[in-house]
């Protein structure tokens, strides 16, 4: 079974990588599998300079879920070219960079860095980060910060940019427009949602930065219905992501508009879950009568 | 480390809200050293929960925990009952140096805090160090693995409100201890801020905790201040181990 994806700047054998901030820069996950059988790997958020991220704690467990307030702890865009990349190199798949920033200029320095490096296939900005108090979250919430700061990436960097959304907005499709117009060549979709937990013996909030961003199977519908949003009116690829745990969520994204996918949570709970449903996958299109991936995209693309 | 299937041989309370599982796993018994611990997969939760390993028999293939029925999870890893099984990453983390040359060892343990401290004791006691174990509790009813302790040499017990043992906190009797070459200390952290403050001339090594996502290293949830600012450790990789003196507790 063909379960090759082409997307702008990617050839992707399978369309399963791990979303950013959920696997490191995959050195971890190599003592479990090879890391070459994924379709790609998004590392973690790289920032113009080292940061050291929020106080603990930083993550609770939710319902069909959990909150982190990581806080984008990195240890900066020239220590990750030097160190990361060549590590990720190693395997046959193409690396993207996630890259965020707290000014514009910060964005357009950490993007035209990426540039140095032959091993880095494409960026996913990361406008939508809920656990920073500058940049992040705002860049993601106002169309015009949004397609201003993919415009100026877009400028500085010779790689294709794919923008990754918040879902904390009321409506997906004016922010998808706007980075669009703004030249983005892809989205990723979604981020995580802005959520809290109180800490009912120490009537407290539970996270040190109060508020976290929710992430696994709870946010998974709203995932769906905001991929399927855009889907219908902007015609740029996506990589889907949010809740994926199994290879029917898979499916369910891919038919919802997505050409590939990403997961995240769902790498912490089992740590061969990419690989699992790269295996699964080939079976379960077949028991759905479709004959290769493409058929799927092509199915989901006409979904009304 | 490496993902297993481990089976459920006992599952036994010893103290109030306390249970001690015996867990049959050919891999992890053969591999774990002191203080590592075990992210254990639990029905229906997101996260896996550590717990540290309390003893282990590589003959018979066992490794044993002690947990603590705090809240959602380990309420339901009670529940799970001889017979079953769970579904474990193991062994992770770094786990407690042993350093050759001592011959005097202090352990200091909190409530849920002892239990790695007994399969240290047990190894370090096979290299024929002299052991003080110096363990505390909130009360009587909380108090576990006594008898294994005095087995490994002098033993002192304090608990909060002095219905066992000496009365206080374990700081309030670490003074009557003679001197020692290491401690080895593992419980809550307003503990383990005393008892490495008072120990402060010492060499000694702390055993932490922290709220976790992965439990392998990649999501940065569980890290710790180093000294110096010199930014963070990750617990769950670089730990849970630490010399007392590299972290900012
Ligand atoms: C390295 C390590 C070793 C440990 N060893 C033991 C042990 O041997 N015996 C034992 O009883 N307990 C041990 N703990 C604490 C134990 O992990 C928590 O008590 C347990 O996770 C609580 O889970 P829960 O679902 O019952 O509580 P909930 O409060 O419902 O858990 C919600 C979330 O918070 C996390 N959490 C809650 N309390 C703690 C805590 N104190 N430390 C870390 N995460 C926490 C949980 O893992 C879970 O992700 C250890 C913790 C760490 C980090
Ligand atoms: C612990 C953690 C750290 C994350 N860090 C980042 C990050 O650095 N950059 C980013 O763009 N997204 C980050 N995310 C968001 C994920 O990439 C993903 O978009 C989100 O978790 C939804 O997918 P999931 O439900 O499969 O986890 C993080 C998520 C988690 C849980
Ligand atoms: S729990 Fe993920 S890095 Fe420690």
């Amino acid at each position: 079974m063909n379960l090759a994806v082409e997307l702008p700047g990617l050839h992707l054998k399978n369309p399963i990588m791990p979303a950013s901030g959920c696997f490191g820069f995959g050195r971890e996950y190599s003592d479990f599998y090879d890391l070459g059988k994924l379709g790609a790997v998004i590392m973690k958020a790289a920032t113009g300079n080292e940061r050291f991220g929020n106080h603990t704690p930083r993550v609770a467990e939710t319902a069909s879920g959990m909150l982190n307030a990581i806080g984008l702890q990195n240890p900066g865009v020239e220590k990750i070219i030097e160190t990361e990349v060549p590590f990720l190199a190693n395997y046959d798949i193409p690396i993207i960079a996630n890259i965020a920033g707290s000014t514009i200029e910060e964005y357009e320095e950490v993007a035209a860095a990426f540039n140095q490096t032959d091993d880095v296939y494409a960026l996913e900005l990361n406008i939508s980060c809920p656990n920073v108090k500058k940049g992040g979250i705002q860049f993601g919430t106002d169309p015009d910060m949004a397609a201003n700061v993919t415009k100026k990436v877009k400028q500085v960097s010779n790689l294709p940019v794919y923008v990754k959304l918040s879902p904390n907005v009321s409506d997906i499709v004016v922010m998808a427009k706007a980075v669009k117009a703004a030249g983005a060549d892809g989205l990723s979709m979604i981020n995580t949602l802005s959520g809290m937990k109180i800490d009912v013996a120490k009537k407290r909030p539970l996270l040190a930065n109060q508020t976290g961003g929710l992430s696994g199977p709870a946010i998974k519908p709203i995932a769906i219905r905001m991929i399927y949003e855009v889907k219908q009116q902007v015609s740029i690829p996506i990589i889907g992501m949010g809740g994926i745990s199994n290879v029917e969520d898979v499916l369910e994204f891919l038919l919802a508009g997505a050409s590939a996918v990403a997961v995240g949570t769902a790498n912490f709970q089992n740590p061969f879950i990419c690989p699992e449903i790269m295996d699964e996958l080939p079976m379960v299109l077949r028991n759905y009568g479709f004959h290769s991936l493409q058929n799927v995209i092509e199915k989901g693309a006409q979904i009304v | 480390m490496r993902k297993e299937v481990m089976y459920i041989q006992s599952s036994l309370p010893i103290a109030r809200n306390t249970i001690e599982m015996v867990l049959k796993n050919y891999y992890i018994s053969q591999t774990a050293i002191p203080g590592q611990f075990l992210h254990l997969f639990i029905d229906g939760l997101s996260l896996r929960r550590p717990i540290s390993i309390a003893d282990v028999d590589r003959e018979k293939e066992t490794v044993t925990i002690l947990f603590k029925k705090e809240g959602t999870g380990t309420k339901r890893l009670a529940m799970y009952q001889e017979g079953m099984t769970l579904d474990v990453l193991g062994p992770n983390g770094n786990g407690f140096k042993l350093d050759k040359e001592c011959s005097r060892i202090l352990l200091v343990g909190g409530g849920i805090g002892v239990p790695p401290l007994y399969y240290l004791g047990k190894t370090l006691a096979k290299q024929d160090m002299k052991i003080i174990s110096l363990l505390g509790f909130q009360s009587a009813e909380y108090v576990f693995y006594r008898e294994k302790f005095q087995a490994l040499g002098e033993t002192w017990m304090v608990t909060n409100d002095g219905s066992y043992g000496e009365k206080g906190f374990v700081t309030d009797v670490l003074d009557k201890i003679e001197d020692v070459d290491r401690y080895y200390s593992c419980g809550p952290m307003p503990m383990l801020q005393a008892v490495t403050k008072k120990l402060e001339h010492k060499q000694g090594y702390v055993s932490l905790e922290e709220r976790m996502g992965c439990g392998i290293g990649a999501c940065l949830a569980c890290v710790i201040p180093r000294t110096n600012d010199r930014g963070y450790y990750k617990i769950c990789k670089d730990g849970p181990v630490f010399r007392a003196k590299e972290v900012a507790l």
